[in-house]
């Protein structure tokens, strides 16, 4: 019976995540081949996608094309290219391989990326978004359009009033941008219905996280989550984005019910930081999957948007509801204390037995204060945790046999542990 | 009588351990490592093999440990080398919390229990310095061997700083010393502390608690117990058997589970391959 339920799960909601995905980067292709339509370069991170589709503009996202492009293993010449042109080693590899990938005709392995009609930096979480979008703007004279979000920085989570007024004003101005733009006007009760399109959104992909609290897992919150990611972020507000997490809500749902998991036996539940190392993807989930470790949540997953506290995007009051998900409900918008508090739940809440954490080298920005995190677990906590590098882009940066030992070491640690405790209750 | 064997691969010699049911070493091997990794396993186990005046088919179980672990084709499992440099310390010397391993490419913090279990780890990442290669390197800048330069560093009385810890970098930083005309054993003495230094800071993240067991090839130079001991302001255990920690753990490991047998508890990663369905 798993097995029958694991094959309809795979057949439905793949496909028709593979579908949509593909029709998407296709659109993008058209307008790049001179289709009329507003393509707007934006940030995964916190952005007011709900707002470009009420223009019908075309949302454009240099990150998941980066990321893309490093799945594709198709990364590093891009980064060279550069890195030619003077951006350093250092640099984020999510901007070397756009701007690489822009330098070397807009052409990646699953479309071409248009030219933008506007570029919309919602500078969340990350100031190097700041200069990677300024630096596009310089490169293809399109008009940048920056918005201002400060960071959360209340120790009850909440955004101040004036937080929430001073982004709802940028959001305004915003609005009269995209009108001189599009020569339309904001149709609002279309803007309604985005928002309420990306309510019921939230409102699914929460229900599946929730689903991964079960034991075993039915899928992984790490590495099988990046399917539904994928929709949630670049088809956010659309009505088959919805049918796309009613389909997978509703099919991961029986696969929790059958008791079936992503592996043929569940040994170890964890929690993970950070993003993956996109051009060894594969290898990396080998590393847990031969232990038998299956990831029960992920911060990762939070990046575009954290919805499984409770936040939904409320067609009634749309701008403000928007400035909230930019402020708050996001991962990189949130203090590292936040940070804390929100994995400390996933270890709490989704039984996890460890925390791994998979800093970014050439992201200092995200890593910074990592280290802190693994003492603040370990010693404060007791979660058992490890610490390991490599890069979410450049695959210069991933050691193979550096990364299998620290990932055996910790695996027969925890092993070793449970061995002791069954001696000693024995 | 049941013999275990161990085998430690590591990036630059290869170190294979044969205990006996009373944890005694009976034979033992070092050798280069070389660019032929499975044939310097092979090579290791059977010196090792006939030191102890065995037949290879007189060793119940053979773990394979370090880098190259996964070339020990013809052993019965792979363990890390930190599980295996727990458990050797904890035998050797039983009072262990804290292990301290430098190897060739490699500087690790171990944190232990009673048992020898591990109960935190830390390791240097995508850099040598603060490991053997720093120390190599060193001594190739100022032409002596590896086995001199301890001693030698020990003759220091005013340590240079070194501006850089990089184990490439470091040898200008040797020749800009030389260029100044400072004393070799000073510019060693230097590079001790420095390595030291490093090492130090990376192991406190995991809690430094005595006793304090050096581990891997860096333990044979005395300046470098010295400088550890140093910067630690704790004594730290180092023996003759430092170096070949690692094979030591992972003979142990094969002991237990040829005395424990079929039956036996096994740890699931090195036994099991699963690959995920979707």
């Amino acid at each position: 019976m798993a097995e029958q339920a694991q094959k309809t799960y795979e057949a439905q909601m793949h496909l028709i995540q593979r579908e949509m995905m593909a029709k998407y980067f296709d659109e993008l292709t058209r307008l790049s081949e001179g289709e009329s339509g507003y393509p707007v370069h934006m940030l995964v991170s916190g952005n007011p996608v709900e707002l470009i589709r009420a223009f019908d503009m075309v949302p454009v996202y240099p990150e998941v094309n980066a990321l893309q492009i490093a799945v594709k293993k198709q990364a590093l010449p891009f980064i060279q290219k550069a890195e030619e042109l003077g951006y350093s080693i250092d640099n984020c590899a999510y901007v070397k391989a756009d701007i690489g990938c822009f330098f070397e005709g807009r052409k990646a392995p699953f479309g071409t990326i248009p030219l933008p009609s506007l570029i919309l930096c919602n500078y969340v979480g990350c100031n190097v978004y700041l200069q990677w979008f300024e630096h596009l703007a310089e490169y293809t004279g399109a008009p940048v359009f920056n918005l201002d979000v400060p960071f959360l920085r209340t120790d009850s989570e909440e955004p101040s009033a004036e937080d929430i007024t001073y982004v709802v004003k940028q959001l305004e101005e915003l609005i009269e941008v995209c009108e001189r733009l599009t020569g339309k006007s904001l149709d609002h009760k279309k803007l309604e219905r985005i928002v309420a399109l990306s309510g019921e959104t939230g409102e699914l992909w929460s229900k599946v996280k929730e689903l991964t609290q079960r034991q075993p897992s039915p899928f992984d919150a790490y590495f099988d989550s990046v399917t539904l990611m994928a929709p949630l972020y670049c088809l956010r507000g659309t009505e088959e984005c919805v049918q796309f997490f009613e389909v997978a809500y509703k099919e991961l749902l029986e696969k929790a019910d059958a008791g079936a998991g992503p592996l043929p036996e569940e040994r170890f539940r964890f929690v993970i930081e950070g993003p993956p190392p996109w051009p060894y993807l594969r290898i990396f989930r080998e590393m847990f999957s031969k232990w038998g470790a299956v990831a029960v949540a992920s911060t990762y997953s939070t990046v575009g948007g954290l919805w499984e506290f409770g936040f939904r995007h409320d067609s009634a009051h749309p701008l403000e509801s928007i400035a909230r998900h930019m402020l708050q409900w996001n991962l990189t918008n949130r203090s590292l204390l936040h940070r804390y508090q929100q994995i400390r739940r996933y270890v709490e809440d989704w039984s996890a037995d460890a925390l791994i954490i998979h800093s970014v080298k050439s992201c200092r920005l995200f890593s910074a204060g990592q280290g802190d995190m693994r003492e603040y677990f370990t010693k404060e906590l007791g979660v058992p945790t490890l610490l390991i590098e490599s890069d979410l882009e450049d695959p210069r940066y991933f050691s193979e046999a550096q990364m299998r030992n620290r990932i055996d070491a910790f695996f027969e640690s925890l092993e070793h542990k449970r061995i002791i405790a069954r001696a000693a209750g024995s | 009588m049941l013999y275990g064997a161990g085998v430690d691969v590591g990036s630059t010699q290869t170190k294979a351990i044969i205990l006996d049911e009373r944890r005694e070493i009976v034979g033992r091997s070092l050798i280069d490592t070389g660019a032929y990794v499975s044939q310097a396993a092979e090579r290791a186990f059977q010196e090792a093999v006939e030191d102890a005046g065995l037949r290879r088919e007189d060793i119940g179980y053979v773990v394979g440990t370090g880098y190259g672990r996964f070339k020990v084709t013809f052993g019965d499992a792979q363990i890390t080398e930190i599980s295996c440099h727990a458990r050797g310390a904890n035998l050797i010397f039983p009072g262990t919390r804290t292990v301290i391993d430098m190897g060739g490419q490699d500087a690790k913090g171990i944190k232990i229990g009673e048992s020898g279990d591990v109960k935190d780890f830390v390791m240097n990442d995508k850099c040598a310095a603060g490991t053997g290669r720093f120390l190599a390197n060193s001594a190739e800048a100022l032409g002596l061997s590896l086995d001199a330069i301890g001693p030698l560093s020990l003759k220091g009385t005013s340590p240079v700083r070194l501006s850089t810890v990089c184990a490439v970098f470091v040898e200008s930083d040797i020749m800009s010393y030389m260029a100044q005309g400072k004393k070799v054993e000073d510019i060693l003495a230097g590079v001790h502390s420095a390595i030291a230094s490093r090492t130090v800071a990376l192991v406190r993240r995991v809690g430094i608690e005595a006793e304090v067991t050096f581990t891997g090839g860096v333990s044979r130079n005395l300046g470098m117990v010295k400088a550890l001991e140093e910067k630690l302001q704790l004594p730290v255990n180092v023996s003759f058997e430092s170096h070949y920690m690692g094979a030591i753990g992972a003979a142990l490991l094969a002991l237990e589970r040829a005395e424990a047998g079929e039956g036996g508890e096994a740890l699931v990663g090195d036994v099991i391959n699963v690959v995920p369905r979707s």
